[in-house]
């Protein structure tokens, strides 16, 4: 582990707004190539980190680096799906244009004659099996099929690390299953980072290299076992949690706010 | 309108011949003028039009135009041309909804009670104008038929202006309007594009104006758009199809009522509202 390549590293880390501290005293290092869940209460700060990362919002104080730098807006070398918003019906726009637009919405003028936007768009609509909703209305679009649209939208200018900010809400079993497959699927053969954002951790299990857990203004990081144990969580957080365990290897912790991971919400 | 009256009175009647029509409609220099006025006007509000419907702002433009309202009052008291007032106004509306930041298109009770304030400023300094009716008429419902080469000129100024910057920020806007988180994630001033967008809306409609008035700014600026985007998905497809038609309405619109003694934007619009009744509940059954 300790051999791989750090792409985020964190030390002594605050996030917020100096009246109101998110969390404070992260410390935790991300490698290449690493499958990251980030997880944790409604409210407890998630997508601040994210924030960080992307360079929307400044901590407080510590250290945040990303491929041994600070991070700064408009970084190429992140893809970022942020939590959303499903288009209305109104929105009658093809799915390939949002994705042409991952790779070229930042250039100025017309771009009338170029056309490797859209080779690279249909590309990245193959990688994640969408090829077939190239043409469709984003308007018309299942949550599912959204999620797809939106990971070509953010892998289309080739980024080594993918900020995934709950894609999962909203899916069925089903769905989210096989939109964690490609998520892996992707991580794997393009050999990026990814962190992702979830409210349920159970689905994740069987992939994940690594949990960020964010509760209570505090932020937990290592591999699964490490991490959900009853006696980890309840040293970090100060208070008896327990981390309960069923016979497939489910996982409900009990004890932090609300009971996460008991049920979807 | 009253020039009308007088010229359906002369020699001059419709033929079946439209090349004969025409050329007795370009035989007058008004008649000109509002079509080269209204094809500018026509252009820039179907290409402004698609960015105001996918950004979800049709009642922010509609509230600038109402802005302008009393800028255009205001000109005419002081006795200068009215599109100054207009764009002066629409302006400071513009960069004022553009400054309430990204979710101004949802910020309707905050811009209908500026729009109500302003309107209620232009009846002020209407009635402080001598030539009351005729002059509120003329900027609520437009006065195409009035326009002067100077005003033709300065449109196609403007329209120039508005084309050249649109085909500058294109995708950055449509990207911002379509994904603003995205957009904002990968460094790109999506701020700055919606003060760039909310110009673009305030010069479109200070023109759009002299052609169809402050009250039936949406069948250029909204409508024709709107229409479009039911008829096709690649956004300059889209531009090219709610260009197309507010272009065959403003056209439709004065050459009828070159013949009809009634105002031209009322068949504009009707022109523009039939193509939409058409799009919505026919076209869409005859092809899924």
């Amino acid at each position: 582990m300790g051999a791989q390549y750090e792409i985020i590293t964190s030390k002594n880390l605050v996030a917020g707004y100096p009246d109101n501290i998110v969390w404070r005293d992260a410390s935790f290092a991300i490698n290449r190539g690493e499958f990251v869940a980030v997880i944790g209460p409604n409210g407890a700060g998630k997508t601040t980190l994210f924030r960080l990362l992307l360079g929307l919002q400044q901590p407080i104080s510590g250290a945040l680096k990303i491929f041994d730098a600070a991070p700064k807006r408009g970084n190429p070398q992140i893809g970022y799906v942020p939590q959303r918003h499903i288009f209305d019906g109104e929105t009658n726009v093809e799915s390939l244009e949002l994705v042409r637009l991952g790779f070229s919405g930042k250039q100025w003028g017309l771009g009338l004659f170029s056309q490797k936007d859209r080779q690279a768009a249909l590309d990245a609509l193959k990688d994640v099996g969408a090829t077939d909703l190239a043409h469709r209305s984003l308007g018309v679009l299942s949550g599912g099929e959204l999620q797809r649209i939106f990971l070509a939208e953010a892998l289309v200018s080739n980024p080594t690390v993918l900020l995934l900010d709950e894609p999962l809400s909203n899916l069925d079993m089903r769905h989210e299953r096989e939109l964690l497959q490609l998520i892996h699927g992707v991580v794997q053969s393009r050999n990026v980072t990814a962190l992702l954002i979830a409210h349920n951790i159970n689905p994740l299990l069987p992939y994940l290299d690594k949990v960020v857990y964010i509760a209570n203004g505090k932020v937990a990081t290592g591999t699964p076992q490490e991490v959900l144990t009853s006696e980890s969580l309840s040293a970090l957080f100060g208070v008896h949690v327990e981390v309960l365990r069923d016979s497939k290897g489910n996982i409900g912790i009990v004890g932090i706010e609300d009971c996460h991971g008991c049920q979807p919400e | 309108m009253t020039l009308m009256s007088t010229s359906t009175s002369s020699p001059t009647s419709f033929s079946i011949n439209p090349l004969v029509d025409l050329q007795q409609i370009f035989q007058f220099a008004f008649m000109q003028h509002a079509f080269e006025a209204g094809t500018i006007v026509a252009i820039v509000a179907g290409i402004v039009g698609y960015f105001v419907v996918l950004r979800r702002s049709s009642f922010a433009a509609h509230a600038l135009s109402h802005i302008g309202f009393s800028g255009a009052a205001a000109a005419v008291l002081i006795g200068v041309s009215p599109v100054y007032g207009l764009l002066l106004f629409t302006s400071a509306g513009g960069l004022g909804i553009a400054a309430l930041g990204r979710r101004a298109a949802q910020r309707d009770v905050q811009i209908g009670t500026v729009l109500a304030f302003m309107l209620g400023l232009g009846v002020l300094f209407i009635s402080l104008y001598k030539g009351y009716a005729q002059e509120a008429y003329s900027i609520l419902f437009g006065e195409i038929l009035g326009i002067s080469f100077s005003d033709v000129l300065l449109t196609l100024v403007a329209g120039v202006i508005i084309l050249i910057l649109i085909s500058v920020v294109y995708r950055p806007l449509l990207f911002a309007s379509l994904d603003e988180d995205v957009a904002e994630a990968k460094g790109m001033p999506v701020l700055f594009l919606g003060v760039i967008f909310m110009l673009l809306v305030a010069v479109a409609t200070s023109f759009a104006v002299q052609v169809v008035g402050v009250l039936l700014i949406f069948s250029l600026m909204v409508t024709p758009a709107a229409t479009a985007q039911l008829l096709a998905k690649r956004p300059r497809q889209v531009i090219i199809i709610s260009v197309a038609i507010a272009l065959i309405a403003t056209w439709l619109g004065l050459f009828i009522a070159f013949y009809e003694p009634y105002p031209v934007s009322f068949f504009i619009t009707s022109s523009v509202f039939v193509f939409y009744l058409f799009v919505r509940f026919i076209y869409r059954r005859i092809r899924p």
